[in-house]
């Protein structure tokens, strides 16, 4: 068993090993290609090569401050991931005071709850206590006027981007016989993956992409670079088994798992996308969309994730 | 020693608007006249004109000046700190018969001065479900007075749903406020014809109704 930051420090240099190269291609072929940004793949790429140097050295500060600097990041992303979610979804003046306690009472206790490791309660505290205390909030003001639709989406907006996201930095609270302090890499290896995919389904179904595998719900994603991407994303995440808990064979299952959950992931924040006709969740990068655009595939594996992992894994 | 208090008001007031909005501004092609403009703008939230006075480039900022209603403005200590000293408002009697001074004058007298001005041609802040109340007629007289102006159109998006009226909490949603291309009055344009024209160039740059599709 290797020393957790020596593995961590092996890690970093590889990561940054990949973005450097990421980079230069990048800026290559920009200089060939799209000299006037006019190639928006190209300038897409790119946009998500600088977002991925911010992930990085965002997440490595973070792992550097230890538990309390992960669950201090994750709650500001929860944080403005609901800000770009409740911006787009139907609320009205009577939703006030809900949208204040889930803005300002629900994300901090929650993130409290992993602090404090409550594992009982943390699991339960968004779909038991918020899901019915915040319509007792928003009924109190005696608006009938779309009111299922306004609950209903509140309750979402709080489930995908402060609970499911929430799961991430949970991944510290498991208790691994033979994997103590080392949990931080389990974070990697679930953000690694599932990004990884992501941009290898994107840049495969851009090289080799034909057919469309749901045209109405994201022209850029192909059946082609699906099957690449997760073929590919499950190799890279075998090959990565030396920072698990797991076998080689059992490293790949999980990125199987996951790369898959990313995907649908996906689709679905883009069929929300679509029904209130954005293009963009934000615009935390300026012109390249919001936070969500680049996190909705993490969000959907990590609770997957986290419970598997739980369940076979963890005392 | 109050200059300075001033400015770190300024610079406080210009943090929270930004923190709580994450504010995104999309400016108009041909950009922001640099001669003193009026920026009009559709009103539905106290927190409109120091969003638009945060966003505008600080050279701008600093050299213009909201409009306000001196009854809201000059009711307390603070807010006549806030409004007369931080924003330098140029706070006009909303009553007739209050008035010592012509609200008309007072706005022309700014901008003679070299001020640009924030103004909300509907009056007062819109509660109904209306995108905008029809213009008050006063941006016509001044605009009249002074021809030569830039008219500035600015849509601000989602400032109500952070901060409805009466409430106190704002709810950190991500607003947007779109700059338009300057306008101007033309030669013998009428009153009507002029406040249905700027109407309708403050709607184009309301952005489409959610579910509109792209």
């Amino acid at each position: 068993m290797s020393d957790a930051n020596s593995d961590l420090l092996v890690l970093v240099t590889g990561i940054f090993g990949v973005l450097i190269f990421a980079s230069v291609v990048g800026y290559g072929l920009q200089l060939r290609f799209s000299p006037t940004g006019s190639n928006a793949s190209i300038e897409n790429l790119n946009a998500r090569i600088k977002a991925w140097w911010v992930m990085v050295v965002l997440i490595g500060l973070a792992f550097v401050a230890g538990r309390i600097g992960v669950l201090v990041l994750f709650g500001f992303c929860s944080f403005a991931a609901l800000r770009e979610f409740v911006t787009l979804i139907n609320t009205r003046r009577a939703d006030h005071w809900a949208l204040a306690a889930a803005f300002f009472l629900v994300v901090p206790i929650q993130y409290y709850l992993l602090w404090a490791e409550e594992y009982g309660i943390f699991s339960i505290f968004i779909p038991v206590y918020a899901f019915l205390l915040m319509p007792i909030i928003s009924v109190l003001r005696g608006d009938t006027e779309r009111f299922l639709i306004r609950i209903a989406e509140v309750q979402w907006a709080l489930m995908i981007c402060v609970f499911c996201a929430s799961h991430v930095p949970a991944l510290l609270t498991l208790h691994i016989p033979g994997y103590e302090g080392r949990n931080v890499l389990l974070i990697a290896f679930l953000v690694i993956v599932v990004q990884l995919s992501d941009v290898l389904q994107y840049v495969g179904g851009k090289m080799f992409g034909r057919t469309k595998i749901a045209p109405k719900l994201s022209p850029s994603k192909t059946v082609e670079g699906f099957v690449g991407g997760v073929i590919s994303a499950t190799l890279i995440g075998a090959a990565l088994w030396w920072i698990t808990p797991f076998t080689p064979f059992q490293a790949g299952l999980l990125a199987f798992i996951i790369t898959l959950m990313g995907f649908f992931g996906g689709l679905v924040m883009s069929a929300i996308k679509r029904d209130r006709g954005v293009k963009d969740w934000g615009n935390l990068i300026e012109g390249h969309g919001g936070l969500i655009d680049r996190l909705d595939s993490v969000v959907f594996s990590a609770p997957i994730f986290f419970h598997i992992v739980r369940y076979w894994w963890s005392l | 020693m109050k200059a300075l208090l001033t400015e770190a008001a300024a610079s406080v007031i210009v943090l929270f608007a930004r923190a709580v909005t994450a504010v995104r501004t999309i400016w108009a092609e041909e950009g922001l006249p640099t001669r003193p403009c009026i920026y009009f703008a559709n009103h539905s939230s106290h927190g409109d004109f120091v969003l638009v006075w945060a966003v505008l480039p600080p050279r701008l900022r600093q050299q213009t000046r909201p409009v306000a209603g001196a009854e809201y403005w000059l009711k307390s200590r603070l807010t006549r700190f806030i409004g007369s000293d931080v924003f330098n408002a140029v706070l006009i009697a909303r009553e007739r018969d209050n008035r010592i001074h012509d609200p008309i004058e007072q706005m022309a007298e700014a901008i003679d001065a070299g001020s640009s001005l924030i103004l909300f041609p509907e009056g007062t802040r819109n509660q109904t479900d209306a995108p905008l109340l029809p213009f008050k007629s006063g941006i016509f007289h001044l605009i009249a007075a002074r021809p030569d102006t830039d008219l500035v159109p600015v849509w601000i998006n989602n400032l109500n749903r952070v901060m409805p009226k009466g409430e106190i909490v704002p709810i950190p949603l991500i607003c947007t406020v779109t700059f338009g291309n300057p306008l101007r009055i033309v030669p013998d344009e009428g009153k009507d014809a002029f406040l249905e024209r700027m109407q309708t160039a403050l709607l184009a740059l309301s952005p489409r109704p959610a579910g509109s599709g792209e």
